[in-house]
C-alpha cells in the first residue's frame, strides 16, 4: 500500500526538527538512553503556512439553532477565532518565549520525555515537578516559571524559591507518542519519579491540575521517599455517597451543607451535560480523525473542556478577555496542531483506569486550592475526608480549571504558602 | 446549502403539484445535481488529509483503525464515483414540500398495484434515504421479487429534518415528536387516508411516537429496533448497578449486552446529545466525517461489523444483497455534500424521550429482531412494551441497518409484519 505508507511517513515526521536538534546535541547511543539532550522548538515556516491555509479554507457548518452556548462552541465565536488565527496571530512569539527556557528530552521507560528545567539562583530552592493536563501543554505553565524560580522579582522572598521541572505528558507536545498501549497515570507518575532522580533531586514536591492532578495524586499514592508532598487544583476527593448520587443521576444525597450542595450541583451538570468529549475519547479516541485533520475542528474540541472555561475562552474572542487572551488560547491549540498530538493526547482518556474524582488513597502531605470556576469547587469537608494529611486548603476568589494559565499569581501564591509548610 | 436546495427544487418544479407552486404545501419535484466543483473539492480534501499516528493497539478497541480508514480514503479520493449513486437516487421520484415551516425531502413511489398499502419508512443516524433505496422495488413491485401483488406497498421515504436534502432547522424544536406529526401531515398531503409506518434507529423512535400519537389514519407500525427495555433494567444500566434479580437468562443476556454498549460504545451519542455544535471537525474534514459515521457499533462489533466487512467488498457495481464499499461511501458522501454532519447530530440534542423505553404505544406494533442489532429484544419484553404486538420475528441475518444490508430479508419481514393490517 504505497499510499498508506506515504501518509504514515508524513505523520511520523510531523516534528522534523526533533531529528535535527538531536543530531546537533548529544545524540544518545544505546548505552546513553538516559542522556539529557537539549531541545529547541523550531517549526518550519511551511507548517505554519499550511495551518493558515487550512484555517482559511475551513468548510463551516450552519449556525447552532439556539442563541446561547447550550449546543456547544458557537459559530460566531469560532469564526472570530479562525479570522484571528489565519491573519494576525503569530506562533513565533510563543515559540520564542518557550525557547527562552532550558528545554530537554530524555528517554524514560522506552519513551522520549520532553521537559523544561529551570533552576533557581537561590540556594536551597525547593524542586517542584508541575504537570499539565488536557487540553493543555507546557505552554499553560510558562507564566509561572519566573515567579517560582525568581521569587524576589515577583513579591516573594528567597525562601519561596523553586527549581522547576515541567514535563510534557506522553503523547503531548514534544514528548514521544506511545506506540503501544499502557501509558496510564500510574506509569506516568513512575516516569516522573525517574525524571526527578535523573536530574539529581533527592527531595522535591509535585503540583498539577486536570490530568496533572491525577498524575500528581498518583505520585502521592506511590509515595517515593524523595517526595515531600503535593499540591493539586483539581482534587480527586468526592465522598462515596456523592459519587453514587452522581452516577444514579437522581439528585443530591441528603444532608449536604450549602457549600457541598453547590459543588454537587456543578458536578451533576458536568456529568450530565459536560462529559461527552471525555467519554468519546475514553471510548474511541482513534475515531477523532476530524480534530487531527481540521484546525477549526481541533480548536472547537479544545475550547469545549467545561462550560466555564469555554466561556472564558470565548470572551477572549469577543474583545472582553478575562484571564486568558486570544493568543493564550491559540498558542495551546496551535502547539497541538503543529505536533499532531490531537489524538495521541486524547488517548490518555482511553488509557486511564482511574474513575474521575474518586479518592486514590493519598497518605502523604497534600495541599488543595479550590478555585471557584473549576469543574467543582471542593468543600473543605470533602478534602478533609479524602486526605488524612491535608496541610493546606484554600478557597480562591477567582480562577477556574486552568489556574496556572489564567491566574498565575494566585496559583504561585498558593504554591508558596502550601509548600512553605514542607521546606 | 438551504438556499441551494431551494433553488434547485424551484428549478425542478414541474407538473403534478397538488397545490400552486407558491403555496407552502406545494409538492415540488426534486433532483440531486451536485456541481462537479463540489466533488473535486471533496477529493482534494481527502487527498490532503492530515493523518494522526496509528492506534496503539492491534484491534478496533480505540476506534476506527488508521489503516482501514487510509485504505478507504485512498479509494474515496481517487476511483470512487458519487455520480453512480446520484443517478440511482434520481431514478426515484423525489419531492420537496414544506411542512411546519420546514422543507421536507422525500421519495414517493406508487405501486402499480392500486390496492397497495401506503407505507412511510424513516431512516436514522448515520443514515439517509440511501439506506432504503434497495427495498423500494421489492416493496412496491413485489411480483417481480417472488412475492404476491397482495403484499404491495405505496412507499414514502422522507429525509429527516437536518438530514440529506431536507432543510436544516434554523431554530431548536424539531424533536422526534414533531417529526412524527410532520410525517402524518406528509402522508395526508399525499392523499393517503390509511397507512402504516416503519423505522429503525431514530426512525424507530419516530414510528414509536407516531404510534403513541395514534393518528386515526395510522393502522400500525413496524420497528427493527424495538424500544422494549424495561424501566428497571434501564435504571440499573444507567446507575451501573446490579441488574434486577428476576430476569430470565435470555433477558439477562440482553441486559448485559446493552450494559456493555452503554458503558463502552455511547460516547459519540453523548457528545452529540450534549454539545453537537462543537463537532466542527466533521464538517471540515472528510476523513473526520467518515470515521465518525462509521464508528456506530452494531451487536457484532464497533465499528459495525456490517460496515467493515463491506469495505472488503470492492465491487463497484450494484450489489443487491450485500453491503459494499461503495454503499458505505455513498452515504458518507451524501452527508459531506449536504453538509449535514452537525444538523443531523442535533437530533440527539433535541430528543428528550428515552430511546430504549417505548411508552403509550397502544396501536398494533410489529417487531423484527435482527441478530446483529445492538440487542435482541426478547419476546417477553416486546409484549410488555407493545400491548398490541401483532408480529414478532427473529430474522435470520442482518444487523443495525437491515434495509441496507439485507434488503430481501427486510422486505420479507415487512410483508409478513403488515399482512394482518391489510384489507
Amino acid at each position: 500500500m504505497q499510499h498508506s505508507e506515504a501518509k504514515t511517513t508524513r505523520s511520523a515526521t510531523a516534528i522534523p526538527h526533533l531529528d535535527a536538534v538531536t543530531l546537533g546535541a548529544s545524540t544518545p547511543s544505546g548505552s546513553t538512553r538516559a542522556a539529557i539532550r537539549p531541545f529547541k522548538s523550531t517549526f518550519p515556516e511551511s507548517a505554519l503556512a499550511e495551518l493558515q491555509r487550512r484555517v482559511r479554507a475551513t468548510n463551516w457548518p450552519d449556525k447552532e439553532t439556539v442563541d446561547d452556548d447550550s449546543q456547544g462552541v458557537q459559530l460566531a465565536t469560532m469564526k472570530k477565532l479562525a479570522q484571528y488565527w489565519s491573519t494576525d496571530y503569530d506562533w513565533r512569539k510563543i515559540e520564542a518565549r518557550l525557547n527562552e527556557f532550558p528545554s530537554f528530552i530524555t528517554e524514560i521507560d522506552g519513551l522520549d520525555i520532553h521537559f523544561l528545567h529551570v533552576r533557581s539562583q537561590h540556594e536551597g530552592a525547593l524542586p517542584v515537578i508541575i504537570t499539565h493536563g488536557w487540553p493543555g501543554s507546557v505552554i499553560e505553565q510558562l507564566k509561572n516559571i519566573d515567579p517560582l524560580v525568581n521569587p524576589t522579582a515577583h513579591g516573594g522572598t528567597a525562601a519561596d524559591a523553586f527549581d522547576v521541572v515541567i514535563p510534557s505528558i506522553p503523547g503531548y507536545g514534544f514528548s514521544g507518542k506511545p506506540t503501544e498501549s499502557g501509558w496510564d497515570c500510574p506509569r506516568i507518575a513512575r516516569a516522573w519519579t525517574t525524571l526527578m532522580k535523573r536530574l539529581g533531586y533527592t527531595r522535591y514536591v509535585a503540583q498539577g491540575g486536570d490530568w496533572g492532578a491525577l498524575i500528581t495524586e498518583q505520585l502521592g499514592v506511590q509515595a517515593a521517599p524523595e517526595l515531600l508532598g503535593i499540591h493539586v487544583n483539581l482534587p480527586s476527593a468526592l465522598p462515596e455517597e456523592v459519587l453514587k448520587a452522581l452516577a444514579a443521576g437522581a439528585g443530591a444525597p441528603a444532608g449536604l451543607s450549602g457549600e457541598e450542595a453547590r459543588a454537587f450541583e456543578r458536578l451533576d451538570y458536568f456529568f450530565k451535560k459536560g462529559l461527552g468529549y471525555a467519554i468519546e475519547m475514553s471510548n474511541r479516541p482513534q475515531t477523532l480523525y476530524g480534530i487531527a485533520d481540521s484546525p477549526v475542528g481541533l480548536a472547537a474540541w479544545f475550547c469545549d473542556h467545561d462550560i466555564l472555561s469555554y466561556r472564558l475562552k470565548a470572551r477572549a474572542f469577543d474583545g472582553n478577555p478575562g484571564g486568558l487572551t486570544r493568543d493564550d488560547v491559540l498558542d495551546n491549540i496551535t502547539f497541538a496542531w503543529l505536533t499532531n498530538t490531537a489524538i495521541s493526547s486524547g488517548r490518555l482518556y482511553h488509557e486511564n483506569k482511574l474513575p474521575f474524582f474518586v479518592p486514590m488513597g493519598v497518605k502523604i502531605p497534600i495541599a488543595v486550592s479550590a478555585f471557584p470556576d473549576e469543574i467543582y469547587q471542593i468543600p473543605r469537608s470533602w478534602a478533609e475526608r479524602a486526605y488524612p494529611r491535608l496541610i493546606h486548603y484554600n478557597r480562591l476568589e477567582q480562577g477556574g480549571h486552568f489556574a496556572a494559565w489564567e491566574q498565575p499569581k494566585l496559583l504561585v501564591q498558593e504554591m508558596r504558602t502550601a509548600f512553605g509548610l514542607l521546606r | 446549502m438551504t438556499e441551494r436546495i431551494s433553488e434547485r427544487a424551484l428549478q425542478a418544479q414541474v407538473g403534478s403539484q397538488s397545490a400552486p407552486i407558491d403555496e407552502p404545501s406545494a409538492i415540488r419535484s426534486f433532483h440531486s445535481s451536485f456541481r462537479e466543483t463540489e466533488l473535486a473539492e471533496l477529493s482534494r480534501r481527502i487527498n490532503a488529509s492530515n493523518w494522526p499516528e496509528r492506534e496503539t493497539v492491534r484491534d478496533q478497541t480505540q476506534g476506527v483503525p488508521l489503516a482501514l480508514l487510509q485504505d478507504l480514503a485512498h479509494y474515496w479520493g481517487s476511483e470512487y464515483d458519487f455520480r453512480k449513486c446520484e443517478a440511482r437516487l434520481n431514478e426515484q421520484p423525489q419531492f420537496i414540500t414544506e411542512i411546519d415551516g420546514l422543507d421536507i425531502h422525500f421519495i414517493h413511489v406508487r405501486s402499480p398495484h392500486e390496492q397497495a398499502l401506503p407505507l412511510i419508512i424513516t431512516h436514522g443516524w448515520p443514515g439517509s434515504i440511501l439506506h432504503l433505496l434497495k427495498v423500494i422495488d421489492p416493496l412496491t413491485n413485489p411480483t417481480a421479487h417472488g412475492a404476491s401483488a397482495d403484499d404491495a406497498f405505496h412507499l414514502v421515504i422522507p429525509s429527516l429534518p437536518g438530514y440529506g436534502f431536507s432543510e436544516k432547522p434554523s431554530r431548536a424544536g424539531w424533536s422526534p415528536e414533531r417529526i412524527a406529526r410532520a410525517w402524518v401531515e406528509l402522508m395526508k398531503r399525499l392523499g393517503y387516508s390509511k397507512f402504516v409506518a416503519q423505522g429503525g434507529d431514530w426512525g424507530a423512535l419516530v414510528v414509536d411516537l407516531m404510534g403513541k400519537q395514534a393518528a386515526p389514519e395510522l393502522l400500525g407500525i413496524h420497528t427493527n429496533l424495538a424500544a422494549a427495555v424495561p424501566a428497571k433494567v434501564m435504571q440499573a444500566i444507567h446507575a451501573h448497578g446490579p441488574l434486577p434479580p428476576d430476569l430470565s437468562s435470555e433477558e439477562r443476556t440482553q441486559a448485559e449486552k446493552l450494559s456493555t454498549f452503554f458503558a463502552t460504545g455511547l460516547g459519540y451519542a453523548i457528545a452529540m446529545a450534549t454539545r453537537p455544535q462543537t463537532l466542527y471537525g466533521l464538517v471540515d474534514s472528510p476523513i473526520g466525517l467518515a470515521a465518525w459515521l462509521m464508528d456506530l457499533g452494531d451487536g457484532d462489533a464497533k465499528p459495525a461489523a456490517a460496515l467493515t466487512e463491506a469495505l472488503h467488498r470492492i465491487t463497484t457495481g450494484r450489489c443487491e444483497d450485500e453491503l459494499t464499499r461503495d454503499d458505505v461511501l455513498d452515504n458518507i458522501t451524501l452527508y459531506w455534500l449536504t453538509k449535514t454532519a452537525l444538523s443531523s447530530s442535533r437530533l440527539y440534542w433535541e430528543n428528550k424521550v428515552a430511546f430504549f423505553e417505548a411508552s403509550g404505544v397502544a396501536i398494533p406494533v410489529a417487531v423484527s429482531v435482527f441478530p446483529g442489532e445492538f440487542y435482541q429484544p426478547p419476546r417477553s419484553w416486546a409484549e410488555r412494551a407493545y400491548p398490541k404486538l401483532i408480529y414478532y420475528n427473529r430474522a435470520e441475518k442482518g444487523a443495525h441497518f437491515p434495509a441496507w444490508e439485507q434488503p430481501k430479508v427486510f422486505s420479507s419481514e415487512l410483508r409478513l409484519a403488515f399482512r394482518s393490517l391489510r384489507g
